[in-house]
């Protein structure tokens, strides 16, 4: 599904990143770990195409991503809140998303209703842009705009910061979910540990723009990844 | 603490990303300024001369005092469109240890010196010292109408500081305002009250007795109290300090939906106007311009020139000119999330064309009432429109895809210049240079009506190569596609 090859990032002569070799199959749900500057969106930049590699290429359904747009198709994101457009209000941005990804009005307003417990009663139908919710509700819109159109490869950067424990424990669950029928790749990045662990089935740690750890998760790994960041 | 928040904003100023990377433009804004300064100065120096022979019956100064009146509303409005309210990035002091007043005091002082409080010394100085040299003024007399003056100077400074934090929260505030200004004209007008007499009279008679200079003393302190009790009160995130925003709006142009495949970003586009600030303002400019004409055409100096041509092409392109230079930063914030999206580049940009095509034709159609004065001038706009069509959209367009500077939808004024680099005067010169050029050598060598046709042929052959065009634009917009990411990320820029 995801094939990276030999790639790097360099900023004035600083690699920021560099990966050998790394494969994610199929219906994999990755959990992207690493301290404050390992890399972690930078390699998620990397795949979507939001920067030129310096070396090598990543390859996202056997299309080079920087060559074709037709990975755009099958993949889906919400980095930060310049995936947002703040002047729609949050049922536009769904509705506009939906039409980029062929899905018309009223399958988009069935797919949100859906996540109605998800939103908490704070995003649908409140007469406000985008730019006028906190910044935690942001979030909540930008990652269920990631679901749209039904999508085969989803990343999500930091999806569990900004939100309220009620909304984290709901975004576990709802990623657990996605990944049940094991026919959407899932790459989550995470500062908590125990967040990652909980929702992956396959841990990638990155330190320094270095792959460190890649494990199978299971009932060791927390305690692994913490002797490994305890340093 | 004083000296702190001077350093804090020098190298805000010295460090802000804009400084230095686009050279050219601070030079350009510089000279201007330089330029505007400099023409005030000769003002000033020679309007004493000027007016002793135009008027040799009256002193210079009672002439001034005059005009003192008109000067005044003229600047206070120039300041209200131009010159912004002090601000300074706050928030990280606002819980610091240091009083809400001197953080105030340093706001109000940081605006005395603003470049609009320079203009009007650069005359009157130079103009007070000829009256020294030449005047039978006592130098007492003088040194107290230069502090009349120039305390009229800061009051226009701190009223515009109170009328925009007022004027923010409703803009109705402006219409008393507007009212007394047009009923002082029209007394004046109708000659039943002269106001620039009435306020000349004060003046000469405050140039008499210099001790009530006082008096506009007084009035620049008091205003410089209401400023800061205003700004003190309002001290808050949620008040002062909170970027003022548009009230919601939830129009969702679905009548747009019959254009088809570009429908999404053609309501994508209309919101982004209506709902933001800046541009918003691009349109009521390009509405405002559609009454250029009148200049032109009403003066028989230019009933054969260039600048017909410039006219048209200016007044049915203006906002083709306002919009289209800063495409695509207009959706910078949210550029990655466009380019990570299953669109085809061709439709982004067959969306945007298609909004300048309808601008053009709106303002065309606007234009149309001066065919009042002849219908040469109908057909000329009409050939201009047909030209933006065909020629300047792809162009702007095209040029365009160089864009790497973020805009902030929701800050903006008049005279903002973020997201302004050298390309956008650049731009100028294909779009409006080509055209006139063309025009006028026909105008020359053949007459008015076939020079106008060739205009437009000139339009419509750029209209049927549309789409070698769009592919070549497509082609740029990739190429320049990280950069444009990586510069849209920079703030302030």
């Amino acid at each position: 599904m995801i094939q990276i090859n030999n790639i790097s990032k360099e900023y004035n002569g600083v690699r920021v990143i560099h990966i050998e070799n790394l494969i994610i199959n199929k219906g994999e749900s990755i959990g992207l770990v690493g301290n404050n500057g390992a890399g972690k969106t930078t390699l998620f930049s990397l795949m979507l195409d939001l920067i030129e590699p310096t070396t090598g290429e990543i390859k996202l359904n056997d299309i080079k991503v920087n060559e074709s747009e037709d990975w755009k198709k099958v993949t889906t994101a919400f980095i930060d809140e310049s995936f947002l457009i703040n002047y729609l209000t949050p049922e536009e941005y769904f509705y506009f998303i939906g039409d980029l990804r062929g899905q018309n009005k009223a399958s988009i307003d069935a797919f949100i209703a859906q996540y109605e417990e998800f939103f908490n009663g704070e995003i649908l139908g409140k007469k406000k842009y985008l730019r006028d919710l906190s910044k935690g509700n942001q979030k909540k819109v930008g990652i269920i705009a990631a679901l749209i159109g039904d999508p085969e490869i989803i990343i999500l950067d930091e999806p569990f910061a900004n939100l309220d424990p009620s909304t984290q424990i709901r975004l576990k669950n709802l990623i657990k979910d996605l990944t049940q029928n094991k026919d959407k790749t899932i790459l989550v990045s995470s500062h908590d540990l125990n967040h990652t662990v909980e929702v992956s089935d396959r841990i990638i740690a990155l330190h320094k723009g270095e792959l460190v750890k890649d494990i199978k998760t299971s009932t060791q790994t927390l305690e692994e990844l913490e002797q490994f960041f305890a340093i | 603490m004083f000296r702190k928040l001077i350093g804090l904003e020098l190298k805000s100023f010295m460090r802000s990303a804009s400084l230095g990377k686009d050279l050219a433009m601070k030079i350009f804004i510089w000279l201007f300024g330089l330029y505007m300064i400099g023409s005030m100065l000769l003002l000033g120096i020679g309007l004493y001369f000027i007016l002793e022979k135009a008027f040799p019956d009256q002193a210079p100064i009672y002439f001034v005092n005059q005009f003192i009146v008109i000067w005044f509303i003229i600047e206070l409005v120039m300041r209200y469109m131009m010159q912004k309210i002090p601000m300074l990035n706050i928030k990280p002091f606002l819980i610091q240890n240091i009083k809400r007043d001197t953080i105030v005091d340093f706001l109000l002082l940081k605006s005395v010196f603003s470049f609009f409080n320079f203009l009007t010394p650069v005359i009157v100085i130079p103009f007070v010292v000829s009256n020294f040299i030449k005047s039978d003024f006592t130098s007492l007399e003088l040194i107290g109408w230069t502090i009349n003056i120039l305390s009229l100077v800061l009051v226009a400074n701190f009223l515009n500081i109170l009328l925009q934090k007022k004027i923010i929260d409703n803009n109705k505030l402006l219409i008393p305002f507007i009212g007394a200004i047009t009923i002082l004209v029209g007394l004046q007008y109708f000659d039943i009250f002269y106001t620039t007499k009435f306020v000349g009279n004060i003046l000469n008679y405050m140039l008499h007795h210099p001790y009530l200079c006082i008096i506009p003393l007084l009035l620049v302190v008091g205003l410089y109290i209401v400023c800061k009790k205003v700004i003190t009160s309002n001290f808050y995130l949620d008040a002062y300090l909170k970027t003022d925003a548009l009230s919601f709006n939830d129009n969702d142009f679905s009548w747009i939906s019959k254009f088809g495949e570009v429908a999404p970003f053609m309501q994508l586009d209309l919101k982004l106007i209506w709902r933001n600030k800046r541009p918003k303002t691009a349109v009521y400019t390009a509405l405002m311009f559609s009454l250029y004409g009148l200049i032109f055409y009403t003066n028989d100096m230019y009933s054969n020139s260039p600048m017909l041509a410039f006219v048209g092409i200016f007044m049915t392109g203006m906002f083709m000119i306002n919009f289209g230079q800063f495409i695509p930063a207009w959706d910078s914030s949210y550029y990655p999330m466009m380019m990570t999206q299953n669109i085809p580049l061709k439709l982004y940009l067959k969306s945007k064309a298609t909004l300048m095509y309808f601008s053009i034709i709106v303002m065309t159609i606007l234009t149309t009432f001066y065919a009042y004065f002849g219908y040469h001038i109908l057909i000329l706009n009409l050939a201009c429109a047909v030209y933006n069509i065909g020629i300047n959209v792809p162009l702007i367009l095209r040029i365009g895809a160089n864009n790497k500077k973020r805009i902030d939808l929701d800050k903006s004024q008049f005279m903002n210049y973020q997201g302004t680099g050298i390309a956008q005067w650049l731009i100028m010169i294909p779009v409006m240079v080509f055209p006139i050029l063309i025009w006028s050598l026909l105008n020359y060598i053949f007459n008015f009506l076939t020079a106008s046709l060739a205009l437009a042929g000139v339009g419509i052959i750029g209209f049927a190569l549309k789409s070698y065009f769009f592919n070549l634009i497509e082609m740029a917009y990739k190429k320049n596609k990280y950069l444009s990411i990586q510069g849209f990320k920079q703030q302030n820029a």
